[in-house]
C-alpha cells in the first residue's frame, strides 16, 4: 500500500512523540487522576484506600491547618527574602560586572543550584547545630542559644537553597535591558535613582515575577529544609504528606492535601503568567 | 555594592567549604579542626551499605538520563512538526512535569503504581505458565521512570530552545541539494543540537543523582545515595557524612561544569 508523503510525515511525527507521550500519560496524567480519585475516597481500616465518593477528606483539611499556615506564610516570606538578596546580585551581574568576569560570576551562582540540596542543607545543620555557632557563642560567654529547629533556621535554609533560582531570571531580564534607555535617561538629566525606579526596575519586573513565582511554587512542596532545619517543629505541607503517606498511611487524606497543593500551585502560576504577560512578552529563563 | 556581592558569594560557598574542610578533620569534632586526615574517606569507601546505595544511584541516574536524552530529543523534534494546538498541549504537560512539586509527583506515582501493580499482578499470575510468576513491585524501575519524567521534560525544553535558534536556511540548502530527510538530520541538524542533548543528559543525570523526595516515595525497599545520606543525617552529624557529601559535591560539580561548557558552545557557534 502506497502512503502519501503527508501520511508518512504524520507517522514520523507520531513516532517521535510516542515515547514521551507514553511517559507523560503513565507517569504524570494517570498518577494525577489516581490522587484525585483517592482524594474522594475513604481510609481503609488497616490504612490505605477504600473506594467511596465523599468530600470528607477535603472537609477535614483543617486538621492539617498548621502545615498549610506554615507553608503559605513561610513560602512567600522566604521568596521575598530571596528577592531582596537576589536583586542586587542580579543587577550587579547584568549591569555593573565587567564582561571579563561575568561568565564566571554567573556560573558561580548557577552551580550551587545543581548541587545536592541535601548536602547544602546539611551544611547549615552543621553551622547552626550545637557544635557550630552556639558552641562559638558559648566560648565568649553567651549560653543556651538555639538556632537549629527554629522558623529562622528554616527561612535561612530557604534563602540559601533558592537564591540561585531567584537570581537567574532577574539577571536574564536585566541583561536584555537596552542600555541606550539608561543613557537617554541620564542625558535627559534623571538622577541614577530615578533612572533605576523609572526604567530599570519596571523593565526587570517580568524576571522578578518569574523568580518569585518559581521559588514560591517550589517552596510550597518543600520537604527537606523544614525537616532538617526545622526539626519537625516547623511543619510544611510536604512534611504532612510524607507523614500521611509513609507513616500514618492515610492515603485518601494525603491525596486530598496533594490535590489542594496542586490547585494552589496552578493558581499562583496563572496569576504570575497574567502579570508577566501584562508587563512584556514572555521571556525564556535560562536555568543552565 | 562590591562588598554586598562578595558577602552573597561567601554566603553561597562558605557553608559548602566548611563541610569539605571538616571531611578532612582527623578528630570527630564539628567545630575544632584537629589535624588533616583522609580516614573518613577510607571509612566511607569501605562502608558496604553506602557503596550499594551509590551503585544504585549511579545505575538509576544513568538509565533515566539516557531515556530522557533519547525520548526528550525525539519529543523536541516531534513538537517542531506539530501544529499550534497539539503543541500547546505538549508544552503544558512538559511544563507541569517540571513545575509540579517533587513531593506530589512522588506521592501520585506511588498511588498510581500500587493500583496498577495490584491490578496486573493477579492477571500475570494467572497467565504465567511456570510455578513462580514474576511480581511487579516498586524499585529501580519506578525510580527510573519517575526521574525520567522530569528529566525528559528538561531535555525537551533545552533541545527545543536549541532547535528554535537553528538557522533554517542550511536545512533548506541541504534539501535543495537532494539530501534525504534522514541525511539532512544526521549531517546538519544532529551535529548542531548534540551539545544541547549532552548538556540535557548531564543535567538529567545530576537531577536524578541528587533527588531525594521522589525516590523516597517510589523506592520501595531500595536505597539510593540521597536516601542513605538522609537516614544517616537523622542519626547525627558525623565526619563520614562530610566525606560522602564532599564526594557528591565534586561529582555534581563536574557534571554541571561540563553541561555549562556544552551549552556555551551554542552561543559562540552562530
Amino acid at each position: 500500500m502506497a502512503t502519501s508523503p503527508e501520511t508518512k510525515k504524520r507517522l514520523v511525527t507520531a513516532a517521535l512523540l510516542a515515547p514521551a507521550s507514553l511517559w507523560l500519560f503513565v507517569f504524570l496524567v494517570l498518577p494525577f487522576i489516581a490522587i484525585v480519585v483517592f482524594a474522594f475516597g475513604e481510609r481503609a481500616p488497616e490504612g490505605g484506600y477504600q473506594p467511596s465518593f465523599t468530600l470528607e477528606q477535603f472537609a477535614n483539611l483543617g486538621a492539617r491547618a498548621a502545615a498549610f499556615k506554615n507553608t503559605l506564610l513561610l513560602a512567600p516570606v522566604g521568596a521575598f527574602l530571596c528577592l531582596v538578596v537576589a536583586y542586587p546580585v542580579a543587577y550587579y551581574l547584568a549591569v555593573k560586572a565587567s564582561p571579563r568576569y561575568r561568565l564566571v560570576l554567573v556560573s558561580l551562582v548557577v552551580v550551587p543550584f545543581w548541587t545536592s540540596l541535601l548536602v547544602r542543607v546539611y551544611a547549615w545543620m552543621y553551622i547552626l547545630g550545637a557544635r557550630g555557632i552556639p558552641h562559638l557563642l558559648e566560648m565568649i560567654g553567651i549560653e543556651n542559644v538555639r538556632l537549629l529547629n527554629t522558623p529562622g533556621a528554616v527561612l535561612l535554609g530557604i534563602v540559601y537553597g533558592y537564591l540561585p533560582l531567584m537570581i537567574m531570571p532577574i539577571y536574564v531580564s536585566l541583561e536584555k535591558l537596552d542600555r541606550r534607555l539608561l543613557e537617554a535617561s541620564a542625558d535627559l538629566g534623571a538622577k541614577p535613582l530615578s533612572t533605576f525606579f523609572g526604567i530599570t526596575l519596571p523593565l526587570s519586573l517580568p524576571g522578578v515575577m518569574t523568580g518569585v513565582a518559581l521559588v514560591t511554587i517550589l517552596l510550597l512542596g518543600e520537604y527537606l529544609i523544614p525537616q532538617l532545619l526545622g526539626g519537625g517543629k516547623v511543619f510544611f505541607i510536604g512534611n504532612a504528606l510524607v507523614d500521611l503517606f509513609l507513616q500514618s498511611r492515610n492515603w485518601p487524606f494525603g491525596s486530598a492535601i496533594a490535590v489542594t497543593l496542586v490547585v494552589v500551585v496552578v493558581f499562583i502560576l496563572l496569576i504570575a503568567m497574567r502579570i508577566a504577560w501584562r508587563f512584556a512578552g514572555t521571556r525564556q529563563v535560562d536555568l543552565v | 555594592m562590591r562588598a554586598l556581592i562578595t558577602a552573597v558569594y561567601l554566603f553561597l560557598y562558605a557553608p559548602i567549604a566548611l563541610v569539605v574542610l571538616f571531611s578532612f578533620n582527623s578528630g570527630r569534632s564539628a567545630s575544632e579542626f584537629v589535624g588533616f586526615s583522609t580516614q573518613w574517606y577510607a571509612k566511607a569507601l569501605s562502608n558496604t551499605f553506602l557503596m550499594d546505595a551509590l551503585q544504585n544511584s549511579l545505575v538509576i541516574a544513568f538509565t533515566s538520563a539516557v531515556l530522557a536524552a533519547v525520548f526528550g530529543t525525539m519529543a523536541a523534534l516531534g513538537m517542531e512538526r506539530l501544529g499550534g494546538r497539539m503543541r500547546a498541549v505538549f508544552d503544558g504537560l512538559f511544563a507541569a512535569a517540571i513545575v509540579v512539586p517533587g513531593v506530589v509527583i512522588g506521592i501520585a506515582t506511588l498511588v498510581a503504581l500500587v493500583q496498577v501493580f495490584g491490578f496486573l499482578n493477579p492477571l500475570l499470575a494467572a497467565a504465567w505458565p511456570g510455578e513462580q510468576p514474576p511480581k511487579l513491585s516498586l524499585g529501580f524501575g519506578s525510580i527510573i521512570a519517575a526521574h525520567g519524567l522530569f528529566s525528559m521534560a528538561l531535555v525537551t525544553m533545552i533541545v527545543k530552545a536549541r532547535i528554535a535558534s537553528l538557522g533554517r536556511d542550511i536545512v533548506e540548502a541541504s534539501n535543495d541539494l537532494y539530501a534525504t530527510p534522514l541525511t539532512t538530520f544526521r549531517e546538519i541538524v544532529l551535529p548542531q543540537i548534540m551539545p544541547s542533548i549532552l548538556a540535557g543528559f548531564l543535567l538529567a543525570f545530576t537531577f536524578s543523582f541528587d533527588d531525594f523526595i521522589i525516590a523516597f516515595f517510589v523506592a520501595g525497599s531500595n536505597t539510593t545515595l540521597p536516601i542513605y545520606v538522609f537516614a544517616s543525617i537523622r542519626r547525627g552529624v558525623t565526619p563520614e557524612i562530610n566525606a560522602i557529601a564532599t564526594m557528591v559535591l565534586v561529582a555534581s560539580l563536574c557534571m554541571i561544569l561540563i553541561a555549562r561548557f556544552l551549552m556555551r558552545e551554542k552561543k559562540t557557534n552562530n
